[in-house]
């Protein structure tokens, strides 16, 4: 289980998080949601390691990962998957040399064992026939495909992404959350998912964390979030019309 | 301004630090210095042959013209054009030159990997970003310059003999003569610790601008400049400390 203590972090005088508790439930989606600027991706950035947070700690089950020596924190590093927004693939690998590189890094697998691994994450996220291409030749789908795909190649326990679907039409993006939620329940992953997607919350968020100006301001499952009465969190879901008549018609 | 001159040095130290540990994989370590080498030396032998042979032809007109007196053997246009180019224009403008072909590229290829989180990815996975990314490079162009250079001097000499005996400047005898006399092999291996130098502060610098990149497509724009400037001051300056060191000690 991840748990977030007391998380505070600042850039120069921009102080983003601002002191931030939260359990994230293991083996099911948890979705960070907020505005844009919210703090939601350095948010996810500290969790990871990527920042260092200034006060407050996280916890990876019974370990500390502040306190985590280098060789530790190497070990953990390989339980990590990540999804980056842009998809951050290696554009001068193929579709399948990007899939592979963790393994061709990290694993002991024999040459066969990681071909067969690769093909299988491929077919898993249906790219199959695409392992030749190059990032620069296929869709932003299918960019994030190959992204999660590289993501679960070793098989992790935690799997962050952060801001899966953006840049994709409705249809992918329901795709990309479908496959997001489908991975997590298969291979019994921790999941933390950056979103401002209301789609994605509905969709798929086991347990969704609401942040504003570097808060928590609230917390609960998907099928809460509509019926939430905290001020920010409406204000937030009800913006678009479509919403506004999604309440009109719960409110009947 | 130097507050910001002392951290750079600190950054740029700190970050050396990470670049020279040993490789996770050296199988990987091997492919990318294989794909360094060809991408950072091999790829610039053309402009570094073209170079070289017009600036041995430069150098002999020029010293010809210099030296037209009859009391001066013909021979010593081809001495001094000898001297000239081991021990300065092949290795200190190729090098230069070097830096802004391969410092424009280093710095740019790995600022597109930062703004493009490639960077943050290898990090998440576990992988020494900077030890993966820049040894190779700096350990390709260790290997690759000195050859870069060795093959300048070369073809500079050559460009000498043949416009030299070409223009009637100095007979293509008396360039022989002069190549070959009083020759001090010392020279080539100032010639080459000197590379050597400039090969690291090329890749070093190049990569630490690019590396350390913070923003989007034009920061890595003045980040590709920066690299090139830097690494050009760095070079005129270690020029100028070996040098003293090495010649005049």
């Amino acid at each position: 289980m991840i748990q977030v203590k007391g998380i505070h972090k600042q850039f120069g005088d921009n102080q983003v998080l601002k002191g931030i508790d939260v359990d994230f439930i293991p083996g099911k989606t948890n979705l960070i949601i907020g505005r844009s600027g919210s703090g939601k991706t350095v948010f996810l950035k500290t969790i990871l390691g990527l920042y260092d947070p200034d006060q407050g700690s996280i916890h990876y089950g019974d370990e500390i990962l502040g306190q985590m020596t280098k060789e530790r924190r190497k070990l953990l590093r390989q339980e990590l998957g990540m999804v980056f927004q842009g998809g951050a693939l290696f554009d001068s690998m193929s579709v399948a040399a990007n899939i592979r590189f963790p393994l061709d890094m990290f694993s002991n697998m024999t040459e066969h064992q990681k071909d067969e691994r690769v093909s299988f994450v491929m077919d898993r996220v249906r790219l199959q026939g695409s392992g030749d291409m190059f990032p620069a030749e296929i869709s932003g789908g299918m960019q994030k495909r190959v992204s999660i795909a590289r993501a679960i190649s070793m098989n992790p326990k935690y799997l962050f992404c952060d801001e899966p679907n953006s840049g994709l039409d409705p249809e992918t993006a329901i795709v990309i959350d479908q496959l997001i939620q489908e991975l997590t329940h298969e291979f019994n992953m921790t999941t933390i998912v950056n979103t401002h997607d209301m789609n994605s919350v509905l969709e798929i968020g086991d347990h969704v964390v609401f942040m504003k100006d570097g808060y928590k301001v609230w917390e609960g499952t998907n099928n809460e979030v509509l019926g939430s009465t905290n001020a920010d969190v409406e204000e937030y879901v009800f913006k678009s019309k479509l919403f506004k008549q999604v309440r009109a018609a719960l409110r009947k | 301004m130097i507050t910001n001159f002392f951290e750079g040095i600190g950054a740029y130290a700190m970050l050396m630090s990470k670049v020279f540990r040993r490789p996770d994989r050296w199988i990987i370590f091997y492919r990318a210095l294989l794909q360094e080498i060809r991408l950072l030396g091999l790829d610039s032998i053309g402009i570094v042959a073209i170079l070289s042979v017009f600036m041995g032809a430069v150098v002999t007109i020029q010293t010809a013209l210099n030296l037209s007196d009859p009391l001066i053997p013909a021979y010593y246009i081809a001495i001094a054009t000898r001297e000239s180019i081991t021990l300065e224009f092949s290795p200190t403008v190729i090098s230069l030159i070097l830096a802004g072909k391969v410092g424009s590229n280093i710095a740019s290829s790995l600022g597109t990997m930062r703004v493009s989180e490639q960077i943050d990815a290898l990090e998440v996975m576990g992988v020494n970003s900077a030890s993966f990314l820049i040894l190779p490079k700096i350990v390709a162009q260790l290997l690759f310059n000195p050859i870069l250079i060795i093959l300048s001097i070369a073809l500079g000499l050559w460009g000498g003999y043949m416009v030299g005996g070409a223009l009637g400047l100095i007979s293509f005898s008396d360039t022989l003569i002069g190549y070959r006399m009083e020759f001090m092999p010392f020279y080539t291996f100032y010639a080459l610790i000197k590379t050597v130098a400039y090969a690291f502060i090329i890749g070093s610098i190049s990569a630490y601008c690019g590396y350390t990149v913070k923003g989007g497509a034009v920061e890595v724009g003045v980040a590709s400049t920066n690299a090139v400037v830097r690494s050009c001051l760095a070079i005129i300056l270690a020029n100028y400390v070996l040098t003293d060191l090495i010649l005049n000690a």
